[in-house]
């Protein structure tokens, strides 16, 4: 089977201070019809700017190596008409603020229906049935009412359902969900995400899920890649996240995470602080902050190498193995 | 809660200021220094028979309140009084030079709209040299007073090249247009590139704002995202700053008529204020900042209209 996304070998520049200084380095990975990949990574890592770079939405002066293949497109050289094609029946996006990402002035229905009318030629009429369909679906009540509104007359979490149902109003195979949640109280994320997780599966969508939230992205998502500095570090299935993770930054990052069952004296955190992808040292992006890290790490980037269940960019991972999971840990800071 | 109960309070807010406005205007003539009589007889020689109407006209054997009373209530009929000076009501002295003025303010406030929104949107949409180039004459352009580019209007196409009139009105509609042409543009040359200038930022700030992203990330056409996404949305400042731009075009124009001798409210203002006719300038004033204060209201109202945040109320659930 092809998979329907296929990225390789990605590598994205943007200016800075008259510079191209690279923010993404060599990204690959594939998503398959209906699969979910989970994109977990701090602040800078460079997990939104993939989402971008897929979205064909990068800032102005950005310079792309490599290629992104949609269903056989190569989507780095769409233009004009494809270009559209691509994001009216191709990749539907969920941004972060829901309150900033919806035109303010504009009814709430005009922002549903508006992609279907105007790209498509949908009856305003139809359009509107279908909208309130998917409102319902999304868990919003008296959908009629609400399309007459204004977004500021909508919560943050309201407003994001209606964002999933204009998402997924226009049949798109693949979501790009950059931190859908992020911007919403925390009984509300769940509710959201659940919504979002059913209907994307109801109807078959991929979704790449972008989020700093290792626990929600192994819960939603087949498989979890993790980024730092604008690299790959490991991707595997969610699941083995915890028990067995493939590289010693996943393996902090699993530990910082407090739980609730025990009172901490203090939480675990990543000594140093996360580095963007031109700050990065020659060798091992992570080098700096791992506890596991010899001279030889720092020689160079080490490649992102195939294991039995997954993918991994630690060259010690072969004697690491076993020894950074979730539990057994402590042993991380010596 | 609705647009009619905002259209409401603005209308009670703009009948108070307009009352206000008008008390300040009246008051005046006693913050002058002597006796209002002494200022308002002040520098002429006056018959008994001329100071009694004008005690008459000023009702000034009554308390300040009733006084103004008398006056408000002739101008809600029109009855602006007497000129000193001119020996006519000042309605009759005003009506003529009131259309001069609203011509000549009318005229810059097109070229302000057409010159100023369409440079001010091309800077925003077309980044780059286009952009670079337009701002950098508008920032020229907005450093050079009125009075300044009347001066060099006329030197270049007027006494040099003859292609318009160095002053006067003109008779016919016609005729009074192309009198208007150098006036208009030395009157609204520095608010075009002001208005220009915050068309462009405000372009520029929806053009980057997230929900345009969102629209772009839909494959919207790009002139429906032009349209629906960022001007629709840039409006809202741009018709504040447009709209008090043409009202200070109100004060700008009394620099201009002088200029160019247009017989106007503004020159007018400044003869009466010289020979300190008063009736006339209290007349002047007041409309003026009857204008200015109604335009003010019309700005609101647009606000409210293109911004529903501003006057529906926040009933979210």
């Amino acid at each position: 089977m092809s998979a329907l996304l296929e990225v390789d070998g990605l590598t994205v520049t943007l200016p800075v201070a008259g510079l191209q200084q690279p923010v993404l380095r060599d990204i690959s990975f594939t998503l398959g019809q209906g699969e979910a990949l989970g994109l977990v990574g701090e602040s800078g890592s460079g997990k939104s700017m993939t989402a971008r770079a897929i979205g064909r939405l990068l800032p102005p002066g950005a310079q792309c190596e490599g290629r992104i293949s949609f269903d056989g497109d190569s989507v780095l050289e769409l233009d004009g008409a494809g270009l559209r094609t691509y994001r009216t029946h191709g990749v539907a996006m969920i941004f972060q603020d829901p309150r900033a990402s919806i035109n303010p002035v504009r009814r709430v229905g005009d922002f549903l229906t508006e992609a279907l009318v105007t790209n498509e030629g949908v009856k305003q009429d139809d359009a509107n049935t279908r909208a309130a369909e998917l409102l319902d679906a999304v868990g919003i009540d008296d959908p009629r009412r609400r399309m007459r509104q204004y977004p500021h007359q909508l919560s943050g979490g309201m407003l994001q359902r209606v964002m999933i149902a204009a998402a997924l109003l226009i049949n798109p195979r693949l979501i790009l969900a950059d931190e859908p949640t992020t911007a919403l109280d925390v009984t509300t994320q769940a509710e959201v995400m659940a919504i979002l997780d059913t209907l994307r599966r109801e109807r078959g969508v991929s979704m790449l899920f972008i989020t700093h939230d290792l626990e929600l992205a192994a819960a939603v998502c087949d498989r979890t890649a993790v980024m730092y500095a604008g690299l790959l570090m490991e991707e595997q299935r969610s699941l083995k996240l915890d028990s067995d993770p493939l590289h010693p930054y996943t393996a902090a990052l699993v530990q910082a995470r407090p739980d609730i069952s025990v009172t901490h004296e203090r939480l675990l955190a990543i000594p140093g602080r996360p580095l963007s992808a031109f700050e990065a040292p020659p060798g091992c992006a992570f080098g700096p902050r791992c506890p596991h890290a010899e001279p030889a790490c720092a020689q160079a980037v080490p490649p992102l190498l195939d294991v039995d269940t997954g993918r991994s960019r630690c060259r010690r991972l072969p004697e690491l193995r076993g020894t950074m999971g979730a539990k057994s840990a402590g042993a991380g800071n010596g | 809660m609705s647009l009619g109960r905002f259209l409401l309070g603005r209308l009670i807010a703009l009948v108070v200021t307009l009352l206000l406005a008008s008390l300040a205007v009246y008051g005046a003539l006693y913050l002058a220094p002597g006796t209002p009589l002494s200022f308002l007889t002040r520098g002429r020689t006056v018959t008994p028979e001329e100071l009694a109407a004008i005690k008459a006209q000023y009702h000034l054997d009554e308390g300040f309140l009733s006084q103004y009373g008398h006056w408000v209530a002739g101008v809600l009929h029109g009855d602006f009084g007497t000129s000193i000076l001119g020996k006519a009501p000042v309605l009759s002295l005003l009506g003529g030079r009131a259309f001069n003025t609203f011509m000549l303010v009318a005229f810059a406030s097109i070229i302000i709209l057409i010159i100023g929104l369409t440079v001010g949107i091309t800077a925003g949409l077309k980044r780059g040299w286009v952009d670079r180039s337009l701002m950098v004459g508008a920032t020229g352009a907005m450093a050079v007073p009125a009075f300044v580019a009347a001066i060099v209007l006329v030197l270049i196409f007027a006494v040099n090249l003859h292609w318009f009139p160095v002053f006067g009105a003109g008779d016919s509609l016609g005729d009074r247009l192309y009198h208007l042409v150098l006036p208009g543009i030395a009157l609204a040359l520095a608010s075009v590139a002001y208005v220009a200038r915050l068309t462009r930022a405000a372009v520029r700030t929806e053009a980057d704002s997230d929900h345009v992203q969102t629209a772009v990330s839909r494959g919207l056409p790009r002139g429906a995202v032009i349209s629906r996404h960022v001007l629709r949305n840039a409006m809202i400042p741009i018709v504040t700053v447009a709209g008090l731009t043409i009202g200070s075009l109100i004060a700008g124009a009394v620099v201009i008529e002088q200029v160019f001798q247009l017989n106007g409210l503004g020159s007018y203002l400044v003869q009466a204020v010289g020979q300190k006719d008063f009736p006339v300038v209290q007349a002047i004033v007041l409309i003026l900042v009857a204008v200015f204060i109604v335009l003010n209201t019309v700005v609101d109202v647009l606000y409210a209209v293109l911004d529903p945040r501003i006057s529906a109320g926040r009933q979210s659930a």
